[in-house]
């Protein structure tokens, strides 16, 4: 194995990528060949590296630097610079504040300070192509450990223990999962790992199979045995090529150095990897409509009970678990439940990777500790509003969740904290909006989005959702009446309560918290026909209307 | 264990489920998509309870199993709320035209309004306007009336096997129809209008043949003769508000003559006759080898079914047209003959209990001369409809017979409208033929590995005869993977396309289900009982027919007449 004294990391991340990335990297290549450094450094590219507004980003080690807004002119100069005499170049050193000058990769630590990476350890830090970089930093001792000192009852009982709870959306209690797996009969057992990601604005899962695939790889074996499986299946996104390619790399070096295949570990247990691309639609996301989706069939949520762990894919026990969940699992297996279960809140433990989006100054991923504030998030990684505007609204959880308002800034980013405000802790997307954005129009967007995602199978969610974009619409166009509120209530009311899956049910949530918090707001879309932003065009704004009563008085 | 609902202790079992629990102790809960056994998939959400205590919230009664303690609430305002906002939404994308609607007063979504005190609907919004799918001469497809509960989907699918009725596109624009939304002629449909029955409005209803057959009723010129089929005459009562089974045959007969046929003639003639024509060839080919098994070919819906996916089996089809196309053949020669009328001035019309007879009658074999053989089909609900547009008093009108002479059957006839019926029939004929003795009924088991499907074994001197009897083209499609795999040797196989035989046909009257099916099986074999005749090869004008018009049993007058061939069609 070549030796090199250095890597670089080049983020191609989807906004670097935007920015000129690749070019970067490629060039970046070209010139360290020039020099004959090819053989000392080693080039690798990266998804997102969480700092999105400062792309393109390249990180040198073993020094930890960071160089942001890199442009192909600027690559000379660094490996000249950097790597050849070794003086980092100021000018385009990584900083978050102007003022601060010459912030160095430790100091840039500061701004990720609430930062904790457990599921994103090794995002970033290793080349994700190559196995070895991965056992470097402890792969699949997880897996040694489970396969060759602990019965198959203990690893579920770590896993109950550790507090971890499913970060798909619901957070059902992992270990709970497990033992019902474990439990059921059946003649076959799978583990599925739910990498659909359909959320927008949701690419967690995407960063941990693109930086860490092995991670994913080893999580499933460590549950195959606790469960009793031999057969596990990653659902992909269908859009995640580089997932798909990196994953396959990574099943055949696994199955190559025998820590997948046959007989591992000596232990008689055998485990192998399938992958399933998605076919696009985010219901496939669900677990049961995910399931018939592998199976060939329309991928159509399924009435439950039956529930996976008895009757999943093909009618066998069956295990599904989110590439979030699942990435937690050899860390838990190493260091232990009880160390686990002290991250994190009571009854919430762990950390949570959020994907940060809006008028933030920051957008991107970071990883958090369980009940970490939305304040903190928004003015610790987010950097705050961006252009200077007053935050307005916050959603949670993507589209599923609910709307939060300034008020409740301080609400602890967790499963039961948000479910009390009306919201959702979901995938972990978080967008947020300033003041400039209509609050009718917010939920016109999302009601648009399900109007479009449902899958059509049950009566309140393939009608109530076209029922309710086309009243938010007529709000929008000035065209309602105050009953329209009422009629929105029965709707989410119905919608809430009777919707066959989790896309219907969840559906409403941003109208209820919209006509929560932003009720006034509403009326006057209603009633005085105003828009105060603006965003609704066939109604005046708050400005012409100054206008007209100073007209009229 | 106990459970609660709506406060009352009840005893139930595991297993059950809060539906039937409630159903025992007389709590009904309101469904829509649920068919017992059939459709159990909770798409509607009109059935909801409310759960107490725990996580509570709401699930489908049909699908929440009682458990020790259980506490249920089915009739609480927000449930009855819930359950109504429901049917407001699929109200808001329904047509609404009751009025016109053939199904009005026999409709589950309007039953369902009324008992859940619907009055409008609050979501008036859009609506996707969908083209009526007449492709076929037996069924019309109207999306626009479509719930989407999915019955028929389940009931073609797994039931019928047939597998051409899905789900398309997704979400507000859902549409439930043949693959990439194609026309039923474009696809293997049987055309067996069992999808008819399982759909709880009109979105699938008959290709209605009324007007057709009033005009050629109004048209002096034409000498219009109705064949009336043996299932409708145990059914047509239902329309009139009479127990199912309850045989209506002399009235049947003044009925249409009240319309104005000239002739009203019975199809359990011509049964009767291919019973003859049927057991001969069995007789020729047990003489000759094969090729086993003989497959009957009475039910169309099968035989279509047969072409398009079992198509190696073409050659084990009876060549015996179907009882109403060997009235048709007959009608318009030998009758046409005794009448000294031609061909073009007669017009034949049949009422039967079955869809697929609407496309039978149109099938290029069943021409002669550019013309078809029978000229309409009415199904059993279409020809109570007619009464009902004349007010005819139809249970208050004094029984006549069937004209002569295409109006004298045995009983051996009737029961060819109910599963195992066309075995008896034939048996009792063939077994006479070959040992000279009576048969003493037919005594037909529960086939080995192969539910819904059951066979006896005839033992004659010199061979034993195997045969099956199977009812329903999922079932019927089972009996022949079977023989395909050697698993099963049969002679003589009886298949129909419908669920219990023609008394559950397509065009039968709304609702039919299993119960109702038994019902009207049993009153055909009471007709049969109180014959004095019950073996066709015993029917004088049959004896009669054959001796001065055929020129024989199997003979080639009777073989260009009264047999036909098949087609292979794409699956
Ligand atoms: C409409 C809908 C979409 C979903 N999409 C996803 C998804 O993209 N990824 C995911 O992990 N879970 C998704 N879920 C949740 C899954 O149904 C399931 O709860 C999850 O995979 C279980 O894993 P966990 O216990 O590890 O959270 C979705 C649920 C619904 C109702
Ligand atoms: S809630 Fe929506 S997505 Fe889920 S089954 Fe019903 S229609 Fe399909
Ligand atoms: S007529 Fe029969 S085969 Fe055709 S769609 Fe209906 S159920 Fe299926
Ligand atoms: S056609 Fe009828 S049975 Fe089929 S889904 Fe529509 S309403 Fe239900
Ligand atoms: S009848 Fe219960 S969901 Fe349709």
């Amino acid at each position: 194995m070549a030796f090199y004294r250095g890597h670089i990391l080049v983020c191609t991340g989807q906004e670097c990528k935007q920015k000129g990335g690749k070019e970067v990297e490629r060039i970046l290549v070209k010139e360290l060949k020039r020099f004959g450094l090819n053989d000392e450094i080693k080039v690798i590219s990266t998804d997102c590296l969480g700092a999105c507004e400062a792309g393109p980003l390249m990180v040198i080690y073993p020094e930890g630097v960071y160089y942001g807004g890199v442009q192909i002119e600027d690559v000379r100069e660094i490996v000249e610079e950097h790597l050849l005499k070794g003086r980092r170049v100021n000018r385009l050193l990584y900083e978050m504040d102007e003022s601060e000058e010459n912030v160095t990769a430790h100091h840039k630590k500061d701004i990720f300070s609430d930062e904790m990476r457990i599921v994103l350890r090794n995002c970033g830090l290793i080349d994700p192509e190559d196995i070895k970089d991965y056992i470097g930093r402890d792969g699949y001792r997880a897996l040694g450990i489970a396969l060759t000192r602990l019965t198959p009852k203990e690893v579920i009982t770590m896993i109950e223990d550790s507090g971890l709870r499913g970060r798909g959306g619901a957070g059902f209690p992992a270990g709970l999962k497990w033992k019902f797996t474990h439990q059921a009969d059946g003649d076959e057992k799978y583990v599925v790992a739910n990498a659909d990601e359909g959320e927008p604005g949701t690419s967690k899962d995407r960063l941990i199979m693109e930086g860490d695939p092995h991670t994913l790889l080893e999580s499933m074996a460590i549950a195959g045995y606790a469960v009793g499986a031999d057969t596990g299946y990653i659902y992909v996104r269908g859009e995640y090529q580089l997932a798909v390619s990196r994953l396959k790399k990574a099943i055949e070096q696994a199955e190559e150095l025998g820590v997948l295949g046959k007989n591992l570990f000596d232990s008689d247990f055998d485990f192998e990897i399938k992958i399933r691309e998605g076919a696009g639609a985010y219901v496939c996301g669900e677990e049961t409509a995910l399931l018939r989706s592998i199976e060939g069939e329309r991928g159509e949520p399924q009435i439950k009970p039956p529930y996976p762990p008895n009757e999943g894919l093909w009618g066998q026990p069956t295990l599904i678990n989110n590439v979030e969940t699942l990435a937690n699992i050899p860390v838990i297996i190493q260091k232990g439940a009880d160390w686990f279960s002290k991250i994190g809140i009571e009854n919430c433990t762990g950390t949570k990777v959020f994907t940060l989006s809006g008028d933030v100054m920051n957008e991107g991923l970071v990883e958090v500790p369980m009940g970490t504030t939305l304040r903190e998030i928004i003015e610790g990684f987010g950097g705050g509003m961006a252009d200077g505007r007053e935050f307005k609204v916050a959603q949670t959880g993507g589209t599923s969740g609910g709307c939060i308002p300034k008020e409740l800034l301080d609400t602890p980013m967790d499963y039961d904290s948000l479910a009390e405000v009306g919201s959702a802790l979901g995938s972990g997307a978080l967008l947020i909006m300033d003041e400039s954005h209509c609050i009718v129009d917010i939920a016109k967007c999302f009601m648009h989005f399900f109007e479009h995602e449902s899958c059509g199978k049950c009566t309140p969610c393939r009608e109530g959702n076209t029922r309710m974009y086309e009243m938010l619409d007529r709000i929008s166009k000035g065209e309602s009446n105050l009953k329209d509120l009422d009629k929105l209530r029965d709707l989410a009311n119905v919608m809430s309560k009777t919707a066959l899956c989790g896309l219907g049910q969840a559906a409403p949530t941003s109208i209820y918290s919209t006509l929560d918090y932003f009720k006034d707001e509403y009326l006057a879309h209603i009633t005085a026909k105003v828009c105060i932003t603006g965003d609704c065009q066939e109604l005046v704004t708050q400005r012409e209307e100054g206008e007209r009563k100073g007209e009229t008085a | 264990m106990k459970v609660k609902i709506n406060g009352e202790e009840l005893e139930a079992t595991a297993g059950q489920t809060v539906l039937e629990v409630a159903k025992k102790a007389g709590i009904e809960i309101p469904t829509l998509c649920y068919l017992k056994d059939k459709n159990e998939i909770g798409v509607c959400r009109i059935c909801m309870v409310k759960v107490e205590g725990g996580g509570g919230g709401y699930e489908p009664a049909f699908v929440l199993q009682v458990s020790d303690g259980l506490e249920i609430e089915t009739n609480t305002p927000e449930v009855r709320e819930l359950r109504r906002l429901n049917l407001e939404l699929i109200l808001a994308n329904h047509p609404q035209d009751c009025l016109s609607c053939e199904r009005s007063l026999n409709c589950e979504l309007q039953g369902l309004s009324k008992e859940l005190g619907v009055d409008g609907s609050r979501f008036a919004g859009k609506r996707i306007e969908h083209q009526l799918d007449e492709s076929t001469p037996s069924l019309i497809r109207d999306p626009n009336k479509c719930v989407k509960c999915r019955r028929c989907v389940s009931v073609c699918n797994d039931s019928q096997g047939v597998k051409v009725l899905f789900p398309n596109n997704r979400g507000f624009e859902t549409l439930i129809a043949p693959f990439f939304n194609k026309d039923l002629d474009e696809v293997a449909c049987s055309l067996c209008g069992q999808c008819l029955h399982a759909c709880p409005v009109a979105a699938i209803k008959e290709n209605d043949a009324i007007d057709n057959v009033w005009e050629a009723l109004n048209d002096d010129n034409q000498h219009v003769v109705v064949q009336i089929a043996p299932a409708v005459r145990v059914s047509i009562g239902e329309e009139f508000g009479v127990e199912p089974g309850t045989p209506m045959t002399n009235k049947l007969v003044t009925a249409c003559r009240k319309l104005g046929f000239d002739k009203v003639f019975d199809t359990d003639f011509t049964a009767d006759l291919t019973i003859m024509e049927e057991g001969h060839e069995l007789l020729s080919r047990l003489k000759e080898g094969g090729p086993f098994p003989l497959l009957t070919s009475c039910s169309p819906g099968w035989i279509k079914y047969v072409e398009h996916f079992h198509n190696d089996f073409l050659p084990n089809l009876s060549s015996c047209k179907s009882p109403q196309q060997m009235f048709g053949a007959l009608a318009k020669s030998y009758y046409a003959d005794i009448e000294n009328l031609s061909r073009e001035e007669i017009t034949v019309v049949s009422v039967m209990p079955c869809t697929a007879k609407k496309f039978e009658a149109t099938r290029e074999e069943m021409m002669k001369d550019g013309s078809q053989d029978v000229d309409l089909v009415l199904t059993t609900r279409e020809l109570a409809r007619m009464l009902k547009m004349t007010g005819v008093d139809f249970l208050n009108l004094s029984g006549s017979d069937f004209d002569d002479p295409l109006g004298i059957s045995t009983g051996a006839a009737d029961i060819f409208g109910v599963t195992g019926g066309v075995m008896e029939a034939a048996l009792r004929t063939v077994y006479e033929k070959l040992t000279g003795e009576e048969l003493s009924g037919l005594r037909l088991t529960e086939a080995k590995g192969l539910t819904g499907v059951r066979e006896a074994k005839i033992e004659l001197s010199n061979q034993t005869i195997k045969v099956a009897v199977v009812s329903g083209l999922g079932n019927a499609s089972k009996v022949l993977e079977a023989v395909k795999r050697g698993e099963k040797e049969y002679h003589f196989i009886e298949a129909m396309a419908c669920p219990g035989g023609c008394v559950g046909g397509g065009g039968q009257p709304i609702p039919t289900n299993e119960e109702i099916v038994m019902k009207r099986g049993q009153g055909l074999y009471n007709i049969n009982n109180s014959k004095s005749l019950r073996k066709s090869h015993e029917n004088p004008v049959i004896q009669e027919l054959y001796e001065e018009y055929l020129e024989g049993v199997g003979n080639k007058k009777a073989h260009q007449l009264l047999h036909t061939t098949y087609q292979k069609r794409a699956k």
